[in-house]
Parts: structure tokens; sequence; C-alpha cells
């Protein structure tokens, strides 16, 4: 069995790391993937303070990108986007494209 | 050179409450229960008259008492809180997580039968209930015990090494409403003696934050466990060093365990609390008579201490447990259970009998200490008649 | 609230942690994080999604101190830390000037059911901090089972629809009002699709001395049985159907926020999205769903009174 001993591990159950579950990658849940449009986004960030994930990534005040490495593909902030900028597609699909 | 010491006329009760505003915590959360009452009308007063600057939150139930106690220990305070019975049962949940979160919470029981049907007078049932929690328990023969168990107490949880809850358990009405003398000693001496709290984890640390109490599944929870499980064994060498330490300071000896006129002893009963002192002034009687008789009195029960138990019972032919709860069901009480499960490896060891006396606050009085070494004296010779025996109840 | 301005600040509730897709206790709580501007706060959660989804050791998704202790007391836990806080400043071992928030989350199960001694003594006896309900309605954590908090007629595990019975047959608690009994000095209730009064309200609980008590509308996509893109949509129609309105209470001054008006939409609106309620669509139900939409009808216009509209 993996893992650490009972002596190597903070007492308690204390995790030490804050924010470390950015170790679990929780991107390969998704089934959609939210497809950005920059011709169409006017970076009014709705989509960063919809997103449950912390998946929108924000530079400046604008969109960034997605990190896709979290995103679970919910599709609130497609859903939510004022100016259809986020196109929601399957992975299927996305990763087709990709390939491309 | 012992430390300077006054006596005064307290109850048990009394004595817990001076020892909490000498030691003068940061919170104490709490909430009223017969017969640990008086020990927070003694603190209110003390709070009231600003003799101590602790917080005192009167919370709405002991169930928030100890969630209290978690929250404030986590941030880093020194927590005191006291209870009994029922109280100490809707504390339970939280009671396994004050132990698990590996806080140094220090709480009075004032020993009290659990319901039903209700009852306010002492037995064992409560801190016996809670016995596998993770809490190191400390039982008390007189208020004064009471009172000086709570010091040491706070100094054991508080080490680094240890990081345990330890509950400090004194006779419901026996000992806490009972005047005796109490040797009390100066303030200024035992706030030096008691020492700064110095957390190992804050949550007030906010620059380095950590997460307290997550989920943990079968990855981790069991090395957790285990952690607990050698912070126990820890324990018992900062118990020992906590014990002389204090014996430095008051000049009075302390163990886990006290062996009276056991040396050459024939017969013993083994007993916790304030049971102790009348089977002592029957021991002296008896040997007075030429009866090899003997008392072990067991200070700490968490954790339990099996050799020396039974090292400090080897000369005994007929031993006698007495159990202030009922295990229903079981195997006889649960002092007896471990008592005798500790002889398991020895070729030669006492005839173990058990009895289960005191429920409720039925009175136990040198008449049935008499019993017990009566009927140990066919125990003795390996007539065991029943091993589970009932002492006291109407038959 | 400028959304710009508030996408530089830090997260401090990470990614990675396991809630649904589509879950609305993250949305919230980072509304709710992202209104203390960086200020620092100790977070304390009960039982619940929230809670496990966000700390499954060893990892955690909380970049502040956080602290879980059981089910039904996480009030009464952040009460013993936020006492340890003025003590211990009182006593000079932190700064004099070292401010810190307090910040208690529990979802309806914890809060309006098991929890609720526990916050009521914490609001009586005047702890400074802010408690947030994140209300989804049932207990969604254990497997979707009704609370207190669950809609009238709504099926779940322990009130499906049967051939006698068809879901829940009492109403939702009150449980805004109910805190608002304790005259705390600010009560709200938001929803996550209006974060602009959600960051508001959430500025204002922690800027008041003493207690506060903010209730939040938090749909869950399983529990709920609608499409995980819906979450903002279903929480937007929970306020423009009036069953979750808007107000807010400061010093016992009630005040309503938002007012459809005419633009009222019947429950029905809700309801259909969501598998809960599919059952309300039959017509051999329109007595329930008339049962339903006088309720509401009827509490909407308590709320207004108490508003003073």
């Amino acid at each position: 069995m993996s893992g650490e001993s009972w002596k190597e591990i903070p007492i308690g159950g204390v995790i030490e790391k804050a924010g470390n579950s950015k170790e679990y990658k929780t991107g390969s849940w998704r089934s959609n993937r939210p497809i950005h449009v920059p011709d169409k986004c006017i970076h009014c960030m709705i989509c960063w303070i919809v997103c449950p994930d912390c998946a929108v990534k924000a530079k400046d005040g604008n969109f960034s990108h997605f990190d896709y490495d979290y995103c679970k593909g919910c599709g609130n902030c497609a859903a939510r986007c004022p100016k259809d900028a986020i196109v929601m597609k399957t992975e299927l699909e996305a990763q087709k494209e990709d390939e491309k | 050179m012992s430390a300077k010491r006054t006596p005064r006329a307290l109850t048990g009760d009394d004595a817990v409450g001076e020892a909490m505003r000498q030691i003068n915590p940061d919170v104490v959360p709490a909430y009223p229960i017969t017969p640990q009452t008086e020990i927070m009308h003694h603190f209110a007063k003390y709070v009231a008259n600003g003799e101590v600057d602790t917080e005192l939150i009167c919370v709405e139930s002991e169930h928030s008492a100890m969630s209290a106690a978690v929250g404030a220990s986590c941030a880093g305070a020194r927590v005191m809180t006291a209870t009994a019975a029922n109280g100490l049962a809707l504390m339970w949940e939280i009671v396994y997580i004050a132990a698990s979160t590996r806080l140094p919470i220090v709480m009075n029981v004032v020993n009290r039968a659990l319901s039903g049907p209700i009852n306010i007078h002492c037995d064992h049932s409560d801190s016996m209930g809670c016995r596998d929690s993770g809490w190191i328990q400390i039982y008390s023969e007189t208020a004064q015990e009471a009172y000086e168990h709570t010091m040491m107490a706070m100094r054991i949880a508080e080490n680094h090494d240890v990081l345990l809850p330890v509950m400090v358990c004194q006779d419901g009405f026996i000992t806490s409403h009972s005047v005796e003398r109490v040797d009390v000693f100066e303030d200024e001496d035992i706030k030096k003696w008691v020492g700064e709290f110095v957390p190992k984890y804050t949550l007030l640390n906010t620059d380095n934050p950590h997460t307290v109490g997550p989920l943990d599944l079968y990855d981790y929870y069991f090395e957790h466990k285990r952690q607990q499980m050698d912070a126990m064994e820890k324990a018992k060498g900062v118990i020992k060093q906590v014990f002389s330490e204090f014996e430095k300071f008051s000049g009075k000896p302390f163990d886990f365990i006290e062996s009276y006129r056991l040396d050459d002893a024939d017969t013993a009963i083994v007993a916790l609390s304030s049971s102790c002192g009348t089977i002592k002034d029957v021991v002296d009687d008896l040997r007075e008579k030429g009866q090899k008789v003997g008392l072990l009195k067991i200070r700490v029960f968490r954790p339990f201490m099996p050799e020396m138990i039974t090292t400090a019972l080897k000369s005994c032919k007929g031993v006698a447990i007495l159990d202030r709860s009922a295990s229903f069901g079981g195997f006889g009480g649960p002092i007896f259970t471990e008592v005798r499960s500790a002889f398991h490896e020895w070729k030669e060891k006492p005839h173990i009998i058990n009895y289960i006396y005191g429920l409720g606050g039925r009175e136990f009085t040198i008449k049935h200490a008499h019993q017990v070494f009566n009927e140990l004296e066919e125990v003795k010779k390996g007539n065991l008649g029943i091993k589970v025996r009932s002492l006291g109840s109407r038959e | 609230m400028n959304l710009k301005e508030l996408s530089k600040q830090e997260e401090r509730l990470e990614s990675g942690h396991r809630l649904c897709p589509g879950c609305a206790l993250p949305m919230i709580a980072r509304q709710l994080l992202h209104s203390l501007h960086g200020e620092p706060v100790v977070v304390g959660c009960a039982t619940g999604c929230l809670e496990v989804s966000t700390t499954i050791y060893p990892y955690t998704a909380w970049k502040t101190p956080w602290i879980h202790n059981a089910f039904e007391n996480v009030a009464a836990t952040m009460s013993g830390a936020e006492t340890a806080y003025r003590v211990l400043q009182k006593r000079g071992k932190i700064p004099k000037d070292k401010k810190i928030k307090f910040l208690a989350i529990g979802g309806d199960g914890g809060t309006y059911d098991i929890g609720l001694q526990s916050l009521s003594g914490t609001l009586e006896r005047g702890h400074n901090l802010v408690y947030v309900c994140m209300d989804n309605e049932a207990y969604q954590n254990t497997g979707i089972q009704r609370s207190s908090s669950t809609p009238f007629a709504a099926a779940t595990n322990t009130s499906p629809v049967g051939k006698i019975k068809k879901g829940k047959e009492q109403f939702k608690k009150d449980l805004t009002a109910v805190i608002a009994g304790h005259h705390i000095p600010y009560v709200a209730q938001a929803s996550p699709h209006n974060w602009v009064d959600l960051m508001k309200k959430a500025e204002k609980a922690f800027a008041v001395e003493g207690p506060a008590f903010i209730n939040t509308i938090s749909p869950c996509v399983p529990g709920w049985g609608y499409k995980s893109d819906q979450t903002q949509e279903m929480a937007r129609l929970a306020v423009d159907t009036c069953f979750w309105p808007l107000f807010e209470i400061e010093n016992d001054v009630w005040k309503l926020n938002y007012n459809p008006g005419d633009k009222k939409e019947p429950i029905i609106n809700w309801c259909k999205h969501q598998a809960r309620f599919r059952h309300l669509l039959k017509p051999e139900n329109k007595e329930l769903l008339d049962k339903f939409q006088a309720h509401v009808d009827e509490r909407w216009e308590w709320v207004k009174k108490q508003c003073g509209k």
C-alpha cells in the first residue's frame, strides 16, 4: 500500500499545505468543453464569477483562458454569457478538432 | 523545599473552581449540570470580579460546550470546561473529535450516573463510557486530589509529545459537595508551575493557513488513529515526568496507581476515586487484626498501566475489582476486564472477581468493604463462585 | 462590484475540489471570499457537501484557515474560535491591530435542522461572526433526503412520490424569519445569480459588530434534477417566482432588495426544470401545484409587508 506512514504526516488530521487540491485534477470529469470565442467576448467577467471551479482564468481584469485541468464542463459560463462568446462542445468533438 | 500551602475548607467543586482560577485559562465554555454546577458558579464569580480574565462562554448545551472548546483550542487558546453524566453523553461525539484533533482541553468530570431513569448521584458510567474516546483519564479520591490533578492535567495535555485532552474525574456529591481540608498553593507559584501554553497549530495564523478536520477516508484515517495510540504511549512517560515535577513542587509523591499496604497482601481490592478512602480504613482495621489485606487505587485509568498494576498485586492470591459502572451483557465492568486481562501471561496469578457497586449513588461503606475482604477469603482459595457480583443492591 | 477589479483578487478557494459540475456551493463560497477583498478570515464548515468535497485528505481547496468539527455545531465551533481571538488579543498574544473575520458555513440540514440550536445560541451570545447558510433544500450530501427546508411537494428519497403521497407534505421552514427573531445587527437573503446583491450583503455582514446571518439559495444539480448549466438560472427563477425573495434586515429594519413586479413568474416556471417537481406537471396534481403557488404568494406578500411594501 502506498502513502506515508503515521510517523510522517501531521497529527490531528491537519493539512498544512493550503490549496493543495490543485494537485488533484478534475478536468478529466468533463464531457462538455467550453470554447472561448474571442471575437465576441467583451471581457465582462461574468463567466469568471459564476465558475464553480475557478477554471476561468483572468489576466489584468480580462478573460485569459479556461483551465481545462480543472474545468468540469458544467456550462454555467456559457449559459450566462451575454454575448454568446462561450460555446459548449462535447469533449469528443473538441478533441477531434484539437487533432486537426 | 516544597511550595507554600494554605489549608482551606473546600468541597471538591470548590477545589476545582480554585484550580481553574489559579490557571486562569483563555476560554471556558460551559453548560450547567448537577453536580458540576458549583464549579461554574465559582468560576463565573471569578470572571465577574475580574479575578481571572478568562472568556467564559455560557453555551446553550454541552454539545456546544465541547464544540466551542474545540473551536477555541484550534485557535490556540488554553481551554477548560467541566461536565457530568448526561452532559458528557451529549458531548460524546465531540469528545472523540477533541481527542482526534489532538486538542489539549482539560475537562473536570464530576462523575454521575447516566440516565435512565434520571439520577443525579455518583457512579462512573459517564466517564467509563468514554474510556476509549482518546482522552487521558485521571480519577481523584479527594477534593485535594481533584485540585492537584487539574494542575497536572494542564501540563500533561499541553506537552507536545502528548497533545491529548484530559478528563479529571471526581465523585459526584461524595467528593464534589463534601467539605474537606484542601491545601491550596499560592497563585503565583501555580502560575509559574503550569506555565504558558504554546499551541502547535492555530487557526489564527492567517499568514500560514492550514485545514483542520478534513474528510479522512481509508487512505489515512488509520494512520491518524495510529498516531493517537502513539500519543497515549508517549503520555505514559510525560505523566511520569509531570508527577515527578509536581512532587518536587509540592513534596507529595504521585504515581499512576497508589499501592496501599500491598507489599505482602494476600487479598486486595482494586478501586477508583472516593471509595478508596473507605477501603483504606477497612484495610487498616483488618491489618490490625492480622489480616494481610491491601488496596490498589488506580489514579490514571487512561493510559492503562497493565504491568504496574499486576506487579503491585503480585503477592495477592485473591483480588476483588470494584467497578462503579455496569457493562450490560459484558463479562464484568471495565476495570475488571482490563485488570484481569493484564494478568493473562502470569503463571501464578491471583483469583479475580468483580463487584459492580454504588450505581446511582448507592452508598458504599466500611460494611461493604468488609464484606468484600470477607468473601475474598474464599476466593483466594480458588472457590470463585459468581465471578461478577453485585454489591449493595437489594437481592 | 466591479467584476474586472474583483478578478484581480487572489482566489482563496482553489480548483481541484470535488463538488459536482455546476454546483452552486463554490459559486457562493467564492463570492463570499471575494467580498472580503483579501482580509484575513477563518472559515468553518458544517459537515456537508462543501465540507467533504473541498477537504478530502490529504487535499484542501482552502487557502484560508479552515475548520470542520461536526454536522450540527459549526456555529458553536466558530463562537469558540472567535472568542479565542478576542481573549488572545486582549492578553497580547496577537497584535492588537490584527483584524480577523470569522465565517461559518452550513447547509440547510446543518442550519435549519440539526444545527439550529447551536446557531441560535451563538447569535444570542453576540459573537462577532458571519453565518452563511447555503440552502440546497435537502440533505443532498447523504443522498437527497428531505429537510425542514425542502419545499412543499418536492420529491426526495425520504419524501418520494408514491401512490398516496406526492412529495413533501409540509411547507418550507422560514428560517430567515426565525433568525430575524434574534434581533441581530444584520440578516439577509441572497442568491448567487445576483452576485452584486450577494456580495454587497456579505460586505455589510462582515462589517457589522456582532453576529450576521445570510441565507443563500443554492441550487443542486443532482438533488433538484436539472441540467448542470442551469444552476444560475435555477437561482434566478427562485427569485423571480418570489419563492426566494431578496431582502435584508439591518438593525430590525426590513428592506426588499429586489421586486420583479409585473415580471413575477409563476412557480411552475421554476418547477418545470426540476425532476423533484416533475409530478406537479401532471394534471391530476394541479391541486398541489395550486397549493404551492398560493403559499408562495402568501409568503411573498408577508415579506413585502415586513419591508413596508
